[in-house]
């Protein structure tokens, strides 16, 4: 029986927990900063370098990822009741394959942080466009023409992004491979990834009930007074604006959009009242505790966060998937 | 709406897809406390009619008014207040117990940041019970039998409790125990609550027990409706399937052997 305290109650943790990520992060590093100086830099108080160090470098980060963790899962949440797949996710309509040949492209040509965030958007909004266009071509509007339509542009993005990485010069190599499997060592203005995560929380908050019918069926859902079209049309744009503002802060980061929904719906159940806050929670402090491992466990050297999402994304979700067997 | 107005009522409605038609012209009226059932063969157009009807699908021509106002003046959410429409058994993508299922039934109800009251639940476990589901209120819906997920998908329409009920196919999946209770139960809901109910059936002889009207579908833009006494004939149901069939009557009641 789902009930506002047990939501609140719900929530209430995962904020705690999101709190402690992004304190952890705060502390750990290649100087590990004690959490009372932690506190004190957080209010304001000058604190030598290691003020500057949790000020200046470190809570951009963090924050960035948070919002790129809690964005992408949220992606993935609606999608997967939009396409009603449990095995959708933010990626499965070729945005972050958009996304890839845009950033590609710019460091092809040389351009900055801002050519290369701008491009990568760019091309995750190019392939919304291609992708909604196509599927909605005649006016009809099938989960399973979107998805294959998705499904085919992703794979076209990816010919043209291996295309691209295999005629370029090696000293361009390593930063595209970077940006291909995620990374946050550029993050360093979360200021717009945050508001975006706010922004598209808030929209989708008064339609999860309606999200709720929608995962049972479309004609389902409109029979119960849910206006389906519309609907249907406002969630693919939301996901997609989410993960493109992600893929551009953050490159093509795996497995948080598709994992994170899935680990939550076992752990709450399917409500999307609780599971879509929930969901941008528990994201986003995975990717701050993934980003803190990323940084530290080989440090100074940083590994791809993409690549530690899915070495602690994996085990736990196989866990829970055994767990959720047994209790049956 | 006073008690005159008709739940159900069709103007020269014409419903087919692409060139295929399946009924052209229908009038069709239904009161409060009538029931009727929908018959024809298979891919005759009774789903693709009932949808229509439901106004979950635009007709080729015509009119559909509920209570007296057509879909679009009502609005989705006005409309799930008025009539509930039961489709054809599916899968869920999704696991959820049987009780949150059921709850879903009341959404129509609920305001936009409503969550579902004490009150909310006390109607869907009486929706649960009624379908002898109570028991199960805790179980997986991806672990129900194919009857029980039909049994389950008849609760939560009773939870939405509208006054006109379209339902395609609703015994289906159903044991000889179960089909006699849910067509009692939609009877008693026309009876007693002054519903309306449209049924698909593939079964003539229960047609006749549970139902005062008949619409044919002989799914070549002919449609005939009238008075179960008139339409459930011989002739005219050999017709329908394209099988020969023998009425027989017992009791007071008529079945229909195919030869």
């Amino acid at each position: 029986m789902p009930t506002r305290r047990r939501a609140t109650l719900i929530l209430a943790a995962l904020a705690v927990l999101a709190l402690a990520s992004i304190v952890l992060a705060l502390m750990a590093g290649s100087m590990s900063v004690p959490f009372s100086e932690v506190c004190s830099a957080l209010l304001g108080e000058p604190g030598g370098v290691a003020g500057d160090v949790v000020r200046k470098l470190r809570l951009p980060r963090a924050l960035a990822a948070f919002a790129c963790g809690g964005l992408l899962a949220l992606a993935g949440a609606l999608l997967q009741v939009l396409l009603r797949n449990p095995l959708a996710d933010p990626y499965v309509l070729g945005i972050s394959g958009g996304a890839g040949v845009g950033a590609l492209t710019a460091i092809l040509l040389g351009f900055g942080v801002a050519g290369i965030s701008g491009s990568a958007f760019l091309g995750a909004l190019a392939a919304m466009l291609l992708v909604f266009g196509l599927a909605h071509g005649d006016g009809s509007w099938t989960q399973t023409r979107l998805l294959l339509t998705g499904v085919i542009v992703a794979s076209g993005c990816g010919a043209a992004v291996a295309l691209m990485l295999s005629i370029a010069p090696d000293d361009k190599l390593r930063g595209m491979l970077f940006w291909l499997m995620g990374d946050l060592s550029q993050a360093t203005d979360p200021q717009l990834v945050l508001i975006v995560l706010a922004a598209a929380l808030l929209v989708c908050l008064p339609f999860a009930r309606e999200l709720n019918l929608l995962a049972r069926g479309a004609d389902m859902a409109q029979a119960l007074g849910v206006r389906v079209s519309l609907l249907r049309r406002g969630v693919y744009v939301v996901a997609s604006l989410a993960t493109a503002a992600a893929v551009t802060q953050a490159g093509s980061i795996g497995f948080i959009g598709l994992i994170v929904p899935h680990l939550v719906r076992l752990a709450v159940g399917n409500d999307q009242r609780v599971l879509l806050p929930a969901s941008v929670l528990a994201g986003g402090s995975l990717l701050v505790v993934a980003d803190t491992l990323a940084r530290t466990v080989i440090a100074p050297q940083q590994l791809p966060v993409g690549v530690l999402t899915a070495l602690i994304g994996v085990p736990v979700f196989l866990f829970l998937l055994t767990r959720d067997r047994q209790r049956r | 709406m006073n008690a005159t107005t008709p739940l159900l009522h069709t103007d020269q409605l014409t419903v087919g897809i692409a060139d295929k038609t399946f009924c052209r012209g229908l009038e069709l009226t239904l009161r409060p406390g009538e029931r009727m059932a929908i018959l024809g063969r298979n891919g005759a157009g009774k789903s693709t009619i009932l949808s229509v009807l439901a106004g979950l699908r635009a007709p080729q021509g015509g009119e559909v008014r509920i209570a007296g106002s057509s879909y679009s003046a009502l609005g989705a959410r006005k409309s799930a207040l008025i009539r509930g429409w039961l489709p054809q058994a599916r899968g869920d993508a999704f696991a959820s117990t049987v009780l949150e299922t059921a709850l879903v039934g009341r959404h129509p109800h609920l305001a936009r940041w409503g969550w579902e009251t004490a009150k909310d639940a006390r109607i869907v476990r009486q929706a649960l019970a009624a379908v002898d589901l109570a028991a199960l209120e805790q179980r997986d819906i991806q672990t129900l039998s194919g009857g029980e997920r039909q049994r389950l998908a008849i609760a939560t329409l009773l939870a939405q409790a509208p006054q006109l009920f379209l339902l395609d196919e609703p015994i289906a999946h159903l044991d000889l125990k179960h089909q006699i209770a849910v067509l009692e139960l939609f009877a008693g809901a026309a009876r007693d609550c002054g519903a309306a109910v449209a049924m698909v059936l593939h079964d003539p002889a229960l047609a006749w027990r549970f139902c005062d009207r008949a619409l044919l579908i002989y799914g070549d833009g002919r449609c005939e409706s009238g008075p179960t006494s008139e339409m459930l004939t011989e002739e005219r149901l050999s017709a329908l399937y394209q099988y020969p069939l023998q009425a027989l009557a017992s009791d007071g009641r008529m079945s229909f052997i195919p030869r």
